[in-house]
């Protein structure tokens, strides 16, 4: 069938010597490539061909033409481990979206429903799998929260997330004390990361009984406190080393006092390190912003900060976003 | 944006010179730079950053790469010439206690 097709379309561009017989062995090799035909396939086909049109082709005319086929071979192999990493790359597509799929469920963290807190959150990834992780925890009427970052982006953050979330899960009994957990979490992340990977986190208990807020950070990006009495942004600076580093470290912990109105707001670098054209956000920007939604609920002034962002970037997002607003409601 | 990397030696010290971007994209190239050196028993490595005006975390775990690597080779990694807003990065994330940072710039986009 091919060769037929071949040996006429040959035939008629020898007889007639015309472009647009040539045009047509130019659509041949597009329907050849369809049919995986490879192109020491083409060469045997067109030797096939010239036989029969010449039945008495030179015999050295005829020996080339085997010797370019010998020739053809390796671009042939070529072509067949070109069309499985394609299929490969397909595979592996998928593969990553399920895997998206499964660290969105696998990460799912529900924000809790206590009386005296207004919560808001939103995470977006830059790319298909989120290296900004967040994660609360209810107990009884008090809120744990977590706020981590990982470097580097992709599959191997978001394992490292699944790690954080697992090993979180590990220390019920030191939930309330900020300083333990990210203690015991450098150990868990030193020992089971590769040498330039880290994690820089954020971890916060809130005690309804006497309204405070104990915190401790390891290397992640400070948070602010909104002070509503006085309307006014401080930022909560802390000390300590990232996840990952330093096998033996200690961590430092804080505490503020939340009075009715007041704000504990967290975020990832995807915030601060936002970009418009080639400058860089100002942190009083950022405060700009929050303050002009500051008569909303904490989960519709967290989507009005992103949006303006989002815009900000033209829509493109050079990395993860995270942002996180607690309020004292009563 | 681009990273260019020029590396020279004098004796027991390599000089590395960056100039440009460190991020995801360009972060790769650094690594296959600096490891390779930090190899070499007794050296010491000096990293000038003062052409660098934007470095994200990937650039980070780079250098904390290059520091353990150096520690167990008997070496030392040095951080030359940090702007500010590079410098606030070893600030944040508590790194700088383990860096050795030579002089700061101020300014820088």
């Amino acid at each position: 069938m091919v060769l037929e097709k071949y040996k006429n379309l040959l035939k008629n561009y020898l007889q007639s010597k015309d472009e647009t017989a040539l045009y047509r062995a130019d659509q041949f090799s597009k329907q050849s490539l369809q049919q995986e035909i490879s192109p020491d396939e083409i060469v045997q086909i067109h030797i096939d061909a010239m036989q029969d049109l010449y039945p008495d082709l030179p015999e050295d005319m005829r020996l080339s033409l085997h010797f370019l086929l010998e020739t053809m071979i390796s671009y042939g192999i070529a072509h067949h481990e070109f069309r499985a990493l394609r299929e490969k790359q397909l595979e592996l597509k998928y593969e990553i979206e399920v895997a998206a799929n499964m660290q969105n469920t696998l990460l799912n963290t529900v924000i809790p429903d206590v009386e005296e807190l207004d919560i808001g959150a939103v995470s977006v990834a830059a790319q298909q799998m989120n290296g900004d992780y967040y994660h609360f925890i209810q107990d009884h009427r008090n809120v744990g929260v977590a706020v981590a970052d990982v470097i580097g982006k992709g599959i191997p953050a978001a394992l490292c997330m699944s790690m954080i979330k697992y090993a979180l899960d590990t220390y019920p009994d030191n939930l309330s004390s900020p300083k333990t957990i990210l203690k015991l979490l450098n150990r868990v992340v030193e020992r089971n990361v590769e040498p330039g990977m880290f994690i820089t986190m954020f971890y916060g208990f809130y005690n309804d009984e006497d309204h405070s807020f104990h915190y401790a950070s390891a290397g992640h990006e400070p948070g602010l406190f909104y002070d509503a009495s006085s309307d006014s942004f401080e930022k909560m600076e802390t000390k300590g080393i990232v996840l990952g580093v330093e096998e033996n470290t200690s961590y430092q912990q804080y505490s503020k006092i939340l009075s009715v109105g007041d704000m504990i707001i967290l975020f990832t670098d995807g915030v601060t390190e936002c970009r418009r054209g080639d400058q860089f956000i100002q942190t009083e920007e950022i405060l700009d912003i929050i303050k002009q939604y500051i008569h909303m609920s904490a989960q519709e002034i967290v989507d009005h900060v992103y949006r303006y962002f989002e815009r900000l970037q033209d829509f493109d997002l050079r990395d993860d976003f995270t942002l996180i607003i607690l309020r004292r409601n009563s | 944006m681009n990273l260019s990397i020029d590396v020279s030696r004098t004796d027991d010290i390599h000089h590395v010179k960056l100039s440009g971007e460190i991020d995801v994209y360009t972060a790769p190239k650094l690594k296959e730079t600096i490891l390779p050196l930090t190899k070499e028993e007794g050296v010491s490595i000096k990293v000038d950053l003062e052409k660098i005006n934007y470095m994200d975390s990937t650039g980070l775990g780079v250098f904390i790469s290059g520091l353990k690597s150096a520690k167990e080779n008997h070496s030392e990694l040095i951080l030359m010439n940090l702007h500010e807003r590079v410098y606030r990065l070893f600030d944040i994330t508590g790194l700088k206690e383990v860096f050795k940072i030579e002089n700061t710039v101020r300014g820088g986009k």
